[in-house]
């Protein structure tokens, strides 16, 4: 049988039949999406909930009894892994992922609906198993986010009998759904997109989602292999990462074991992990720059190429991870190279999006505040990045709060100011309302300074020499008496912070009922998924014909035009383009004037 | 319009083709998503093959005990004669490789619309992948119930032997249940015509996870046997 192309052929979509299998088992990309996001969202907010009690702690040692020194680790050990994985890798690629591709690329779904649902339950078995850790004799583990061996698995570590196999196992099954969903993802960019719509007129962000994605099924092996390995030391006492160790005076049973080749496979999935977060944050906050600012995004080309190169460098530069951890020390002179290079392409995308803001008819509409604040919280978090990819300036940082700055404003704060820009930009697609301008710009305001207030200090912090994941400072003659003054300011711009998330919630739900109706296309977005006949978009997505595009993502404010904006479906013959993939000066209206 | 035929443009081969199909509207390869998707799924798998192979080699590097020599351990004596090196491993190899063979002709066949033999062939090649995975539990149990081989030590020499040696194998073993339960299904709807409409890519598409499972089982062979 020869194959017939998506664009050309009725795809076979599982029409629900019921409540039930409209919106629980729903194998709508759309609805998947919103059970991946607000899953996501809520484990979110049990982490964040977490990093409070840590700051209460931090700052004001001897004034509660929440906390005590193991369950601090428990707390730093599932608010790092909770943050990274099951928050933004879940509601990037899962919920934005899963939402945006098929409409973005004029699809009915994905191309699996069956197994993008299935993909959504294994998610969430993945965060029940990690939930009930919660619950276990000895709570969480409290190893680290980073769960090395051979402290993690040992008696004094909190959660070493059944947190830690809890952990991993959640791992496992996350691993398995992330799969699912991804292989759907890539495969429906790859194959299912619409008539006249090529890869180079994608819109950033399904080329964000695209890389991170490929991303994850290249580098999630990695920590499978690993949990499976430390599965097997936990439980059935082979020794892959444990050597011969004394504990209380007793030797153990283990011997031989490797415990960097843990720290290897942890970071070979964890550095590409930075980007699988990373990647899907650029790509979105380069649409909603592009949109709000009614200009196209500066250098197209080469912000796609931007982000293949960064995807392809990520896989050889995870050992900066590991200056301190005794490896060979000439590995550091090879990945200290790989580290400084990935800034370039980096520095490219920061430049580009300042460019697309330059001389563009700005409209401050509550997504670009999001947006804009990004770029300081990345300029600066990534600034402090080429500080750490240094060897020997990393060497007497590494340990301290200049750590934990860093990676909050780089891959913290900065991916979570693009996922407000997002939902606050998409907000309208997916309910069909407005949100409260008001409520949202306050959220902006106490986020955005809240995380100065939150993270600069740290800075200073970690220059002094504070060591990071200590549950108290104590006494010391390094350390001045006014760094706990500073950790008491830290802990209330946090706690300010956390509560002013409660805004965004309010504003969610508020909105749902009493927010504006947004009609079709509240933004003037020329990208496809604003296209849909019906907002926010059915069943199927694109009514009984699918769109066929003509031109790139970001015709705005184009010489000739009837409105700023061309959407991405409205043939040449009837308005002009910039695109530059067809850019033919003879032909190209918008050139008849020069 | 003419952007929108991309994809009716005349294909070129080589570099040109490439850039024609990575250029091309709609979709980028020209073959079903099925297809497009175990592939992709097979890099993926392939990367956490190579994870356990390299963690093998490096803890095979720091283990402080020797490395057992596998060529005697791995050694079946017939009627009471000299043990010969490897031969269960070999037959193993060879049954693996032969099941690639007959799962190539179960592809052809099924594109001739061959239901019968499309049928027959993918049992056959089911069947060996069967006795395979019989014959792993025979090498397994020998190893563990004879032998004295545990997961956390054993009486050769360094235990890591062990550790590594049933979590490879028991992961490769595992891809090729998999495989051929996989391979049955897909069989019977064959058989039942259930494909007649779709199309008889599934074949292939079930054929490319068996001669994956097939060439890991190679390197398995090599590095973990002989090496």
């Amino acid at each position: 049988m020869s194959y017939v192309p998506l664009a050309d052929q009725a795809q076979e979509l599982h029409h629900p039949q019921s409540w039930v299998t409209r919106y629980v088992w729903s194998q709508d990309h759309k609805v998947i999406a919103i059970q991946y996001g607000g899953t996501a969202i809520l484990v979110g907010i049990v982490a964040l909930v977490l990093s409070l009690l840590m700051r209460m702690q931090l700052g004001f040692p001897e004034s509660f009894d929440l906390i005590d020194p193991s369950s601090y680790y428990q707390a730093v050990t599932m608010h790092g892994m909770i943050m990274v994985i099951y928050l933004l890798t879940a509601l990037f690629l899962g919920g934005f992922g899963n939402y945006l591709i098929p409409l973005m690329c004029g699809a009915r779904d994905m191309v699996f609906p069956f197994l993008n649902m299935l993909s959504y339950w294994v998610y969430l078995l993945s965060v029940l198993i990690l939930m009930a850790s919660f619950f276990v004799p000895g709570g969480p583990t409290g190893g680290g986010w980073t769960l090395y061996p051979p402290q993690v698995s040992m008696a004094g570590t909190p959660g070493s009998d059944w947190g830690i196999v809890l952990m991993l196992l959640s791992l496992a099954v996350f691993i398995v759904a992330f799969t699912m969903g991804g292989l759907n993802y890539v495969t429906t960019i790859l194959q299912a997109r619409c008539r006249g719509l090529t890869m180079m007129r994608l819109p950033l962000t399904v080329w964000g989602i695209f890389i991170a994605t490929i991303l994850g099924l290249f580098a999630f092996p990695a920590l499978l292999v690993a949990a499976i390995m430390m599965l097997l030391d936990t439980l059935l006492g082979t020794s892959f990462f444990m050597p011969a160790i004394i504990e209380s005076g007793s030797p153990l049973d283990y011997n031989g074991g490797s415990p960097i080749l843990f720290q290897h496979l942890f970071w070979f999935f964890g550095h590409p992990e930075v980007y699988i977060v990373a990647l899907p944050a650029f790509g979105l906050v380069s649409d909603v720059l592009s949109t709000h600012a009614r200009k196209n995004i500066f250098g197209y080309r080469m912000m796609v190429w931007a982000i293949i190169a960064i995807g392809g460098l990520s896989f050889v530069v995870w050992a900066h991870h590991m200056y301190v951890s005794g490896m060979n020390p000439y590995f550091g002179f090879f990945f200290a190279t790989t580290t400084l290079i990935i800034a370039v392409p980096t520095a490219l995308k920061v430049y580009n999006w300042v460019l697309t803001l330059w001389e563009g008819d700005i409209r401050m509409n509550v997504p670009m505040y999001f947006a804009i604040g990004f770029i300081f919280t990345f300029i600066h978090g990534g600034l402090t990045g080429l500080f750490l990819g240094n060897v020997v300036i990393d060497m007497p940082l590494s340990d301290t709060y200049f750590v934990v700055a860093h990676f909050h404003m780089v891959m913290g704060v900065s991916p979570v100011l693009v996922l407000f820009a997002a939902l606050y930009h998409w907000y309208p697609l997916v309910s069909g309302r407005m949100y409260h301008e008001g409520l949202a710009k306050a959220h902006f305001w106490f986020t955005f300074l809240g995380t100065y207030a939150i993270y600069l200090p740290m800075h200073y912090l970690g220059f002094l020499g504070v060591p990071r994941r200590y549950y108290a400072l104590g006494s010391t003659d390094f350390i001045p008496a006014s760094a706990q003054d500073l950790n008491a300011a830290i802990t209330i711009a946090a706690l300010i912070v956390g509560a002013a998330q409660l805004l965004f919630f309010i504003n969610i739900f508020w909105s749902l009922k009493h927010g504006k109706k947004a009609g079709s296309n509240p933004w003037g977005s020329a990208s496809l998924e604003w296209q849909t006949p019906d907002t926010p978009p059915i069943h199927g997505n694109w009514g009984d014909e699918l769109p066929t595009v003509y031109r790139w993502p970001y015709d705005y404010s184009v010489p000739g035009a009837h409105a700023d904006f061309i959407p991405q479906n409205t043939p040449e013959s009837e308005e002009p383009t910039a695109d530059e993939q067809h850019f033919d000066p003879d032909h190209d209206p918008s050139m008849a004037d020069l | 319009m003419s952007e929108i035929a991309v994809n009716e443009l005349v294909r070129h081969g080589g570099l040109d083709g490439l850039a024609d199909d990575w250029s091309a509207d709609k979709q980028t390869y020209h073959v079903p998503w099925g297809k497009a998707m175990m592939w992709i799924f097979l890099v993926s798998d392939t990367f956490i093959f190579t994870c356990f192979l390299t963690s093998y080699l490096h803890v095979r590097l720091t283990t402080t005990e020797p490395w057992p020599v596998q060529s005697e351990i791995f050694a079946l004596s017939f009627g009471g004669g000299d043990p010969i090196p490897l031969i269960l491993i070999a037959i193993m190899t060879f049954i693996l490789i032969s099941s690639s063979g007959t799962m190539a002709l179960a592809v052809n066949f099924g594109y001739r619309g061959d239901k019968v033999k499309t049928f027959w062939l993918m049992c056959a090649t089911a069947a060996f992948g069967a006795s395979f995975v019989s014959m792993q539990v025979f090498e397994w149990s020998k190893l563990i119930l004879e032998e004295g081989v545990r997961p956390w030590g054993n009486p050769y020499g360094a235990p890591q032997f062990g550790a590594v040696f049933f979590m490879i194998t028991g992961f490769h073993g595992a891809h090729v249940t998999v495989g051929v339960i996989y391979l049955l299904w897909v069989a019977f709807r064959v058989k039942r015509g259930y494909y007649d409409e779709k199309g008889y890519e599934i074949v292939e598409i079930a054929g490319l996870y068996w001669h994956f499972v097939d060439l890991v089982w190679v390197f398995i062979f090599a590095f973990f046997y002989l090496l």
